[in-house]
C-alpha cells in the first residue's frame, strides 16, 4: 500500500493548519491596514485643521479594525468541527469597508490644498 | 437597488450561516484567506497611492504625481470593496454547492496596471529624450 496517509483514512485529519493559516493571513493583512493607516495618518498631518479631524478618523478605523479582527488574529487554541468559523463575520466586511474608507480619504487629503 | 441587496449580504448572517448546507469548514477558511489576500492586494494599492502623494517630488508634466496617486488610491478601494462581495458571493455558492462565481475582475485589473506601467515608462522616456 503506497497511498498517502491523507488518501486511506477517509476524513481527512487536519491539526488545525487551515486555522492556523487564516491566522497568518490575518495577522499579514492586519499589520498592511497598519502600515496604511501610518501612511494616511502622516499624509494627514500636513493639510491643516481639516487633516488633523481625517488623522484622527484614520485613527478611529484603524482602532475599530484593530478590535473588530482581534478574535481572527489573536492566537487562541484553535477549535474545530464545522460552524467553528462563523463567529465574528462582520470582521471581514468591517476590514474592506475601512480600507476603502482610508483610499477615500486619502483622494481627499491629495486634493486639500497644501498648508 | 442591486447595490444595496449586494451590501446587506454582507452583513446578513442568516444569508452567510443558515442558507444551504454548512460546508467542511476548511473552505470557509480558504475563502477568508482569498478575500484576505484581495484585501492586501488593495491595501497594497491604497499605500501605494499615499506613498506617491507624500513622497514622490513633484514630476516634471503637471499633476501627474496627483493623477498617479488618486489612480492607485481609486484603484485599491475598488479591490477592497470587490474583495467583500466576492468573499460572500462564494461564501453563499459553497453553502448552496454551486459553482464558484466567474469574475473578470482579476484580468480587468492586470490590465490596468500593466497599462498604467506602460504610460509611466513611456513618461520617463519621452522626459529623458526631451532632457538630452
Amino acid at each position: 500500500m503506497t497511498g498517502r496517509a491523507a488518501d486511506r483514512e477517509g476524513p481527512v485529519r487536519d491539526p488545525g493548519l487551515a486555522r492556523e493559516r487564516t491566522r497568518l493571513a490575518w495577522r499579514r493583512t492586519v499589520l498592511a491596514v497598519s502600515v496604511v493607516a501610518v501612511l494616511a495618518t502622516r499624509l494627514a498631518l500636513t493639510r491643516g485643521t481639516a487633516g488633523t479631524v481625517l488623522a484622527a478618523l484614520t485613527g478611529l478605523g484603524w482602532l475599530a479594525v484593530l478590535v473588530a479582527t482581534f478574535p481572527r488574529y489573536a492566537g487562541s487554541a484553535p477549535r474545530s468541527g464545522p460552524g467553528a468559523s462563523g463567529a465574528h463575520r462582520l470582521a471581514l466586511p468591517l476590514a474592506a469597508l475601512v480600507s476603502a474608507g482610508f483610499a477615500v480619504l486619502g483622494v481627499l487629503l491629495v486634493l486639500a490644498p497644501m498648508r | 437597488m442591486i447595490v444595496f441587496e449586494a451590501i446587506r449580504r454582507w452583513f446578513d448572517p442568516h444569508e452567510l450561516r443558515e442558507i444551504g448546507e454548512t460546508p467542511d469548514y476548511r473552505f470557509s477558511l480558504a475563502n477568508e484567506r482569498t478575500f484576505l489576500a484581495w484585501l492586501r492586494t488593495g491595501l497594497a494599492l491604497v499605500g501605494g497611492g499615499l506613498a506617491v502623494a507624500q513622497f514622490l517630488p513633484p514630476l516634471p508634466v503637471r499633476h501627474l504625481r496627483e493623477v498617479l496617486a488618486i489612480a492607485l488610491l481609486l484603484l485599491g478601494g475598488a479591490v477592497a470593496i470587490r474583495a467583500v462581495d466576492h468573499w460572500a458571493r462564494a461564501e453563499r455558492a459553497i453553502r448552496l454547492g454551486r459553482e464558484l462565481p466567474a469574475s473578470r475582475f482579476p484580468a480587468l485589473l492586470a490590465l490596468l496596471v500593466g497599462l498604467g506601467a506602460v504610460l509611466l515608462v513611456v513618461a520617463v522616456l519621452v522626459q529623458a529624450v526631451r532632457q538630452s
